[in-house]
């Protein structure tokens, strides 16, 4: 399987997701922002980090960069898109995903260890998953989805939501809610489930000795998923 | 134009001013005036400090790069090398707390990254004053804020860290940054210039006004005007230096660069002066080529401008295109703005007209050293404590006072603000006795620590001085890792007041004993002087940022306790020593008394001893016992592994109190599984390490005696609760 992570200025998970996504058997390939073309891929990732500095907006500089019209197409076609935190950011200010992403409620960073509950299976990143809650890890200050009530009543409708913020039980209370996020929302698909857009970095739990190895389920299982 | 009263108006005394006439043997003019202020201020000459300073042992088989560039190395083998230094931000922190603590973590990270490495971790020491003092709380926010915003945004994880509160800090407060990076040995980079004809190169952002003097205001005490010194802070921008970073790492991967500094403290000037320094040359400069960010930048402006993100290198020749292509490619400005020369002097061009023609060796090899003096201090006498005074006291109230103080507290609130778990490496978060990340891709991992003593180091500098070097030792110790070496971060007074010299002069000499009794050299730091408001300087702080190797990062030592039925031993005698403790200050109502004394046989028998019990994998969790004394380290241990434990009666010691909070130092709990306690006490005996059976692991609840036992949920409460409430006030 082949998979291109993109590196904007100021990513920072880069090397991360390049590390976790070659252990579980992607070929993967670093996409300079200022290139043209997307080399032919599986998987495109945008990830984490403060892309352009977060300066004008989280996500809003990279979302006009040269590479994005090739990574648009890439996902208009049907390919599988994912963004993780900075790269979700991005996806909401390229419109391919619904919503934006608010300062979280107490306007502080937070970097901790989460619990997210899986909500809908029936696509490529999460079908026949072995477990329904994830404990995955944030670290992010802009984290806090908020829509218009017309655009929720859409993802609902089409069954969009992708992660719930949870506890251990998979409960989805306001009080595991890390950052104000409507609904406890920490990731969402496009209607046709292609494109994902999360806040948690499964790419810093794949290994016991990091917080935990619920990152190498996923990765393991959507490599599964692919192939 | 430029006379003696100008010249004390930038912070110069009258004999350095004539000092300067004399070899100069003429008046310099004002630019010249602004660099030797710049060079000759205590923030970049060490002038009070130097002699002392000379005195700390700085070498051992493991230090590849001393004090002298920007920052210490060491050696952790198969090529690998760790470049480290811990600096000071305090003055413009508390003038701009977001700014000065963030341009602090910024400045820190061009120190490393300017010798070849990438950095893999940040950490801090943080002091603020009374937490009742009405400006503690907003600093505080800004400070955390500042460090967060900078290091989170440049991808490196900050994995451990200090923050304390006593009211000597009310109008000086602390930031104390630290980075750690990744270099192999035989891809190092140093600041000294060679070669004759080869250009001199700027790279990074934009110069501006900001920061014009900040050096010299960090040598100054603070008064009524201190609002008025708000443009000497820098502004940081942590995305350039992102770029800075990445192009810097990329030019270096070949074989272009001669020499590279960073520009901090004293920007160009220090700079440029410093790698002509170094490389017995001279350095000419032609200041219109230098990207300038405000118009009409005078030539005295531009040398003194302390704008950050940038970065001087002496480049070979040709060169120049390879360079500027990476630099174009990342966004950052890039201007060859003169050439090495041999005239080992500093010369400068602006409009044509030379306005600067200084010779090297006077701002540098000249500049004004101090012997001043100082006071010694006495052992402060014992106090009598009489047990009646505790008699009322109930161990369990007394216990949840001291986990809620907030220097025991959980700093929770503080380091989950702090992106620490990027790069995938930290196998050990702040919390711990040592932040632990592994050497990307290998089977090591690398132990960092940061600590500081002022209260025993204010009751009596010499074993204050002493204690605080063990203390970063027993840290990494805990954690399975073998100490190497130390950067050290010296925060005082006005060193023309006899008492705060003394200080100095005495947590130093208490310092250099330590490091040199446990091979645990100083490689690298920074003098923080006149942290000082009018007439009333800090207590003395001297931070210690200790790094270790662990060798296999699977050994790896953490706190939390692990498993029911377990045995804990406590490592090292305990003599009740009261004196200074948090006890005495906090529920006594104590100040006075000797701090514990240090007793540096037992502490690298018991510490060398400790660490080959992890070797042996012996050891399933590990605290070094410091504040708080034995019974607060358990606490946390049991918080941290959610579990209980059930206490032993006391051997030899019949005071329950001394027992439990009493501050000897030289000691560690250690939890042990039954099957293996008689190799363990077989190894501590064969080594004449004294250890007390402390007790057994249990569920739930701490069982101190019969009567009196407490939940690990009460405890964990009173730990984490202090902070929370006070900022959300």
């Amino acid at each position: 399987m082949n998979s291109s992570v993109i590196i904007f200025p100021g990513s920072n998970c880069d090397r991360d997701m390049d590390v976790a996504l070659k252990k579980f058997g992607f070929k993967n390939k670093m996409i300079w922002h200022d290139d043209t073309k997307l080399p032919k891929s599986d998987l495109v990732v945008l990830p984490g980090g403060f892309s352009y500095g977060d300066y004008l907006r989280c996500g809003s500089m990279a979302s006009k960069s040269k590479i994005i019209k090739s990574v648009i197409d890439f996902a208009k076609s049907g390919g599988l898109l994912m963004g993780i935190c900075n790269g979700f950011q991005i996806l909401t200010e390229t419109e391919l995903l619904p919503g934006v992403l608010l300062r979280n409620k107490f306007s502080e960073f937070i970097c901790k260890d989460v619990f997210v509950k899986i909500n809908n299976t029936e696509n490529k990143y999460f079908k026949k998953i072995n477990k329904q809650t994830l404990k995955l890890h944030i670290a992010h200050n802009e984290g806090n989805y908020f829509c218009t009530n017309n655009q929720m009543k859409e993802i609902e409708d089409n069954n969009q939501i992708a992660l719930f913020y949870c506890d251990k039980k998979g409960e989805i209370k306001d009080e595991h809610n890390p950052n104000g996020s409507s609904k406890n929302i920490a990731g969402i698909f496009n209607k046709e489930k292609n494109i994902l857009g999360m806040m948690p970095h499964p790419e810093r739990m794949i290994d016991a000795y990091l917080s935990g190895e619920d990152g190498s389920l996923f990765f393991q299982n959507l490599i599964k998923n692919l192939k | 134009m430029v006379n003696e009263k100008i010249a004390i108006e930038h912070g110069l005394k009258k004999q350095e001013y004539s000092k300067i006439c004399d070899l100069l043997q003429r008046t310099p003019n004002i630019t010249e005036l602004g660099i030797f202020s710049a060079m000759w201020n205590e923030h970049c000459s060490y002038k009070s400090s130097k002699i002392h300073l000379k005195k700390l042992p700085t070498k051992s088989n493991k230090v590849i790069q001393g004090p002298g560039e920007n920052a210490g190395i060491i050696d952790i083998e198969d090529n690998d090398a760790i470049v480290f230094k811990i600096e000071s931000h305090n003055h413009p922190s508390f003038i701009e707390p977001y700014q000065g603590a963030a341009t602090g973590v910024g400045g820190i990270m061009r120190d490393v990254f300017t010798m070849g490495a990438r950095p893999i971790a940040n950490l801090n020491s943080i002091h603020f004053g009374s937490p009742e003092h009405k400006k503690t709380r907003n600093l505080l926010r800004g400070v955390v804020r500042g460090i967060g915003g900078y290091g989170n945004c440049m991808g490196i994880p900050t994995i451990a860290g200090q923050t304390n509160f006593d009211e000597s800090y009310n109008g000086n407060i602390l930031v104390n940054a630290m980075t750690l990076g990744l270099v192999k040995k035989n891809k190092i980079f140093y600041s000294k210039a060679a070669g004759l004809n080869k250009p001199v190169i700027y790279v990074g952002s934009k110069t501006g006004r900001d920061g014009i003097h900040g050096a010299s205001m960090a040598s100054a005490v603070f008064d009524e005007k201190i609002e008025e010194k708000k443009p000497t802070v820098q502004v940081g921008d942590p995305f350039t230096e992102k770029l800075l970073l990445e192009a810097c790492l990329e030019l270096m991967s070949g074989d272009s660069i001669i020499a590279i500094q960073d520009m901090g403290a004293a920007g160009l000037t220090s700079s440029s002066i410093e790698m002509a320094s170094k490389g017995k040359l001279g350095i000419e400069l032609n200041l219109n080529k230098v990207p300038c960010r405000e118009s009409k930048m005078t030539p005295y402006e531009i040398m003194l401008s302390e704008s950050q993100e940038r970065m001087l290198i002496v480049l070979e020749n040709g060169k120049e295109e390879l360079a500027k292509k990476i630099f174009d490619k990342w966004n950052l400005d890039f201007a060859i703005i003169g050439k090495t020369t041999s005239s080992k002097k500093i010369e400068i061009y602006f409009d044509k007209k030379k306005v600067a023609d200084l010779p090297v060796d006077i701002l540098v090899e000249n500049s004004p050293i101090y012997d001043r003096k100082w006071k010694k201090a006495k052992l402060p006498k014992k106090n009598k404590f009489k047990k009646e005074q505790f008699k009322n006291l109930k161990i369990v109230n007394t216990l949840n006072k001291i986990l809620s103080n907030p220097n025991v507290c959980s700093k929770k609130w503080i380091w989950q603000q702090y992106d620490h778990t990027v790069m995938g490496d930290t196998i050990q978060k702040p919390g711990g006795d040592a932040g632990v990340v592994r050497v990307h891709g290998t089977s090591k991992a690398v132990a960092a620590s940061v600590d500081s003593s002022a209260i025993y180091c204010w009751a009596h500098p010499l074993s204050g001085g002493k204690q605080i070097v063990c203390e970063s030792w027993r840290n990494l110790i805990a954690v399975g890792a073998k100490p190497i070496a130390i950067t050290n971060c010296l925060n005082f007074g006005s060193p023309e007041n006899e008492e705060n010299m003394g200080e100095f002069v005495e947590c130093v000499q208490g310092l250099g004993e330590a490091s040199a009794y446990l091979d645990f050299p100083v490689v690298s730091g920074n003098v923080s002087f006149y942290n000082q408001t009018k007439e009333v300087g800090i207590k003395p702080t001297p931070t210690i940022g200790g790094v270790g190797l662990i060798k296999n990062y699977k050994n790896m030592v953490t706190m939390a306790l692990k498993q029911n039925d377990n045995i804990l031993l406590v490592i090292g005698k305990t003599e009740g020593h009261l004196e200074q403790s948090l006890f005495s200050r906090d529920i006594l109502s104590e100040k006075n008394g000797p701090p514990p004394e240090i007793n540096l046989f037992n502490e690298k028998n018991n510490g060398e001893t400790v660490l080959k019990l992890i070797d042996k994998n012996f050891i399933r969790a590990a605290h070094d016992v410091s504040l708080g004394g034995i019974i607060t380290a358990l606490s946390k241990m049991c918080i941290k592994g959610r579990k209980g434990a059930v206490l032993n009666k006391p051997k030899y010691l019949i005071d329950k109190f001394e027992y439990l909070f009493g501050e000897d130092q030289g000691r560690y709990i250690i939890e042990i599984e039954k099957t293996n306690y008689n190799n363990v006490i077989e190894i501590l005996e064969k080594n004449s390490v004294h250890y007390d059976d402390l007790g057994i692991v249990n569920d739930n609840d701490l069982i101190i005696d019969e009567k009196t036992k407490v939940s690990i949920d009460d405890l964990d409460k009173s730990h984490s609760i202090w902070l929370n409430n006070y900022m959300s006030k």
